[in-house]
């Protein structure tokens, strides 16, 4: 049945030579799912999971691909986009490097808040890890004194100079008063890998990339960086409980090419937002720790972006870019 | 052109490419030395492979000069009248073959390319040709669009419009 | 021992099951098809995996994965022998050998060495995976950057004397190969690097793919078409249960190099990062370096197809392990694979093996059997492949510089690599016609960035001294196996010589 009816509509879509004839928006390619981080990391989970569900929902006519565009801390993935304007078949899966890659790569010349936005899927935190065999170390004060000791030799890994982990571990340098060596790794999973061998000292990942070393007992978060405590990790203290002034999300959301026709906006926000309800994704943002208590798309999203770029301004002219980049 | 000048001029050209690779990484404000307490700097694997490139390309020019080369004593041409016309007409037609994607889509050049070399360059019979030229872009197709999801270019929105009801066909009967 | 054996048991039977089978039989000779496509390897194969995951279980999906991975590796080959273009970077070793064995007419022999190799690899690494995977797993954490580093000088080492006899010649197709390896942006400072002409697309830098395709396949191309100025290059297609008898009786010549190179991939697959690409070159470097007659090497030698085919079987079974331990993908095929297991709710990590063994030992099961059920269907259609060399050159030309253009396209999204392609490929026969030999170039694209970045890690990690790499016992080895590999050629060669001035004294 469903052969004959998309038979005589595309019949129908030749006699009339227009689309438009068509009552809704609807892809009429395959969507590229734009990730600007590696593989194994927590926007790549993201976005197969998303592209798994749309395809086993059935929500879609056409499949969603997703491609990896890690090069330079996200520029790679943003300039893409750029070159992408105007059209209606591309998504990018976006994470904090969406606001600070454009500010320290000023050359790039990339306006962000010119995005179409189509939705924020969660709110994603950052932990600090060490591995479990660090027994001397057991919580923030411990953790700090023992860096102190180290005397600048302490190793943290992350995904890349410029990327959200390295201005996280920039701000707490700074707050703390301690110097670490800031060493970057292509994904937050190696990264993860690397401190259950011993080959870095602590990170600052989010929880889906810890998690199974985490609950393999491998590793143990010492502090979020959460406002109030979230489960799974409910046992952890928030950096501000410790008297640390620092609180830092990272924002897991979609956006589309600057210029894309508002009815496809439109679309894709209606199929993400159903998304974003489905049983799968709530229990996919339960455990592994991600926030997803609200829906946040058009204006509203925009403007969230906005106000985050602004911050983000801030954070890195007080950590200063020198620090978070290495030239 | 005979062998040992192609050599020359290979061995100029190769120089030339290190010295702009040099150039490029100096240009570009990257550290081409050691940092003190972190390593290396951005610049300084490609800026000293460049230069290691330079002194192989001088290493070359001076063999040459000497003769140690088979390729120095060489007179015969480089590429022979025949092999020129063959290789030249190959690459003009893989050249044309990616500019027409980009305007007619890689399906309709694809066509076109496959009917120019079976039929123009190796003089097959007429059944032969129509059927590689038909079965060639429905086997890409099946193959790439199909069964891996890959969606290949069709060119200016034109042709792209005219694609995407053949797309429709299929999403019909493969989704 | 006896729970893994029982574990095992289960699992083989569970892939007898006849959907599992049919999965199997569907993924082996899908996997075969798509490996044997030019730029096409089993990263484009697992696409196909997700459509089917929603109609099967998660089990049946991994072993219709399992098949089409062994499938593609055995069809990687395929493409290297008859047309003289590597499927895949795991693919490109073969191409030395199995190159000239097909143009003097002895693709049948190259393409049975193939199979029986990869067989051997598949078995040896998925025996070592069923017995050893927990311990193995714990080793390939104490990989750390300085290992990664001292593993990557090894595979240079092994690859001395692969170049051609023109030492500045060769010297500077290594070199040019790693510079275009660090076009791009720079992952430790973040910085464009090597942005030729402003032009942003160099920003993603120069796949691999690009310059092996664009040498090994128009380059190629465009050579035989001059040395053959559009003949036909092979007459006769014979291979019968003769052939096939004949060809048996030969795997004695390769044994040995199979078996070395199987667990060597195996174990340089396991190490998160490395993969079957730097596996494959050690191994057909080691075999050369140990051969009796290396010289024969890179003019059709049975054991240069035998032993880079074994290694890299080997080494994509042994990066599932990574991938289904620890979580991260050790090659670009388990990245995408690790997508498909958080949907079916299975989480790879540490855990994963107590928590999911029906899954794990299914995996480990069907293995097993598609290793074999490849092997059967590869030889079996050995005919159908060298059918194609017997195609008229005209046609076969314009096919393949298809599939060429269209094999880079879809590995790379960008037509811009495709025109990337064809000037490399002319470049690269222009540079060939002046015995500037290409291989090392293409190898050093591949192991070129990995090289680089873990150089450069160690050496931020150890605050600028370079004396980490010869702190760390691992490391440390491998740099001593380096330098014995490099200077052996050399003593070798000094020994001779006081033999023979002590035989004349």
């Amino acid at each position: 049945m469903k052969i004959l009816k998309t038979l005589t509509t595309s019949v129908a879509a030749l006699a009339l030579t227009a689309p438009a004839a068509f009552a809704e928006w609807q892809p009429r390619k395959p969507v590229e799912l734009i990730i600007m981080a590696g593989t194994g990391g927590g926007a790549d989970q993201i976005a197969r999971l998303l592209q798994g569900l749309i395809q086993k929902k059935d929500m879609s006519p056409r499949p969603f691909i997703p491609i990896n565009k890690p090069g330079g801390s996200g520029a790679e993935a943003l300039s893409y986009m750029k070159g992408k304007e105007g059209d209606n078949h591309t998504l990018l899966v976006a994470l904090n490097s969406f606001y600070t890659t454009p500010i320290i790569q000023e050359e790039l010349a990339i306006d962000v808040t010119t995005f179409a936005p189509i939705g924020r899927m969660a709110m994603d935190t950052f932990l600090l890890w060490v591995n479990s065999e660090r027994e001397d170390i057991t919580d923030l004060d411990s953790y700090v004194a023992t860096v102190k000791d180290a005397d600048g030799a302490w190793k943290v890994g992350g995904t890349g100079s410029g990327q959200e982990d390295s201005i996280l571990t920039a701000m707490m340098e700074k707050e703390l008063g301690y110097d670490v060596i800031y060493i970057p790794f292509p994904g937050g999973g190696t990264v993860a890998k690397n401190l259950v061998g011993n080959q870095i000292d602590s990170t600052v990942n989010n929880p889906s990339e810890q998690m199974e070393f985490w609950r393999a007992g491998n590793t143990k978060p010492l502090v979020q960086f959460n406002g109030t405590r979230s489960a799974p990790f409910e046992d952890v203290p928030t950096a501000k409980e410790m008297g640390v002034d620092i609180e830092y999300y990272m924002q897991r959301s979609i956006s589309g090419p600057a210029g894309m026709d508002p009815e496809a906006v439109a679309w894709y926000q209606n199929l993400f937002e159903e998304l974003f309800n489905s049983q799968e994704w709530q229990d996919y943002c339960k455990s592994d720790g991600l926030t997803c208590d609200e829906w946040i798309s058009g204006d509203s999203l925009a403007a969230f972006h906005e106000a985050q770029l602004k911050r983000h301004v801030e954070l890195i002219e007080a950590v200063g870019a020198d620090s978070i980049t290495s030239k | 052109m005979s062998v040992r000048t192609a050599e020359l001029m290979m061995g100029v050209c190769t120089l030339l490419i290190s010295l702009g690779l040099m150039w490029s990484v100096t240009s570009n404000d990257l550290t081409v030395g050691w940092i003190e307490g972190r390593g290396p700097g951005a610049g300084m694997w490609p800026f000293w492979l460049s230069v290691g490139m330079a002194l192989a390309s001088i290493w070359t020019l001076v063999r040459w000069m000497r003769g140690v080369t088979a390729e120095s004593r060489n007179t015969e041409p480089y590429i022979d009248p025949e092999t020129v016309f063959m290789v030249g007409i190959t690459v003009a037609a893989i050249f044309l073959l990616l500019v027409m994607t980009s305007v007619i889509g890689l399906y309709f050049s694809m066509m076109l390319f496959l009917l120019f070399y079976i039929k123009g360059i190796g003089k097959h019979p007429w059944p032969i040709t129509i059927t590689v030229v038909i079965a060639m872009p429905v086997a890409i197709y099946m193959l790439f669009e199909v069964a891996l999801n890959k969606y290949l270019p069709r060119g200016w929105p034109f042709f792209e419009n005219i694609f995407l009801h053949i797309d429709d066909f299929r999403y019909a009967i493969f989704s | 021992m006896d729970s893994i054996l029982s574990l095992l048991a289960a699992g083989l039977l569970q892939s007898f099951e006849p959907l599992n089978l049919a999965m199997i039989f569907l993924g082996c000779f899908a996997g075969l098809f798509i490996g044997a496509m030019p730029g096409l390897g089993s990263v484009n194969g697992v696409a196909i995996l997700l459509p089917v995951t929603f109609l099967v279980p998660p089990t049946a999906a991994i072993i219709f994965l399992a098949a089409l991975y062994y499938g593609a590796m055995y069809g990687g080959a395929v493409s290297s022998i008859t047309l003289g273009i590597p499927g895949a970077s795991t693919a490109v070793a073969t191409v030395f050998d199995g190159r000239p064995m097909a143009q003097s007419g002895r693709a049948d022999q190259a393409l049975m060495a193939a199979a029986i190799a990869s067989f051997i690899g598949g078995t040896i690494s998925v025996i070592l995976f069923t017995g050893f995977a927990p311990p193995l797993a714990a080793f390939a954490l104490k990989f750390g950057p300085q290992e990664e580093f001292a593993l990557m000088l090894l595979a240079f080492a092994t690859f001395i004397g692969l170049g051609g006899d023109d030492i500045p010649k060769t010297i500077f197709s290594i070199l040019i190969g790693l510079v275009l390896a660090a076009v791009g942006f720079d992952i430790i400072s973040g910085q464009p690097r090597l942005i030729f002409f402003d032009m942003v697309e160099f920003q993603r830098g120069i796949p691999f793919l690009v310059l092996a395709i664009g040498i090994y396949g128009i380059g190629e191309m465009i050579w035989t078409l001059e040395h053959t100025k559009g003949a036909i290059q092979m007459h006769k297609v014979d291979f019968g249960w003769k052939k096939i008898k004949q060809n048996l009786g030969r795997i004695k010549d390769y044994l040995p190099v199979s078996t070395m190179g199987s667990f060597l991939g195996f174990f340089v697959g396991t190490l998160p990062a490395a993969g079957a690409t730097p596996a494959s070159l050690m191994s057909y470097g080691l075999a050369k370096s140990f051969s009796k007659d290396g010289d024969s090497f890179g003019k059709g030698n049975v054991a240069g197809v035998a032993a880079p085919e074994a290694a890299n079987n080997a080494a994509s079974t042994g990066s599932m392990l990574p991938m289904l331990t620890l979580g991260i993908p050790g090659s670009p095929t388990t990245a995408i694979l690790l997508g498909g297991m958080i949907i079916w709710g299975l989480r790879p990590g540490p855990l994963l093996f107590a928590e999911s063994p029906d899954f794990v030992w299914g995996l480990i099961g069907s293995m097993y059997v598609a290793n074999f059920v490849t092997v059967v269907l590869n030889i079996a259609l050995i005919p159908v492949f060298i059918r194609v060399l017997a195609m008229p050159f005209s046609i076969l030309a314009p096919i393949i510089f298809i599939l060429c253009v269209v094999g880079v396209f879809a590995t790379t999204d960008r037509m811009f690599d495709t025109w990337l392609m064809l000037l490399l490929g002319c470049v690269g026969y222009l540079m060939r016609k002046l015995n500037y030999p290409v291989a090392p170039a293409v190898l050093a694209i591949v192991l070129g960035p990995l090289t680089e970045r873990a150089m450069r890690q160690s050496l931020i990690g150890s605050q600028g001294d370079p004396m980490t790499f010869l702190e760390r016992p691992i490391s440390l080895t491998c740099i001593l196996i380096a330098v014995a590999l490099v200077s052996y050629p050399l003593v070798a060669n000094m020994m001779k010589k006081r033999k023979a001035t002590s035989a004349a004294g």
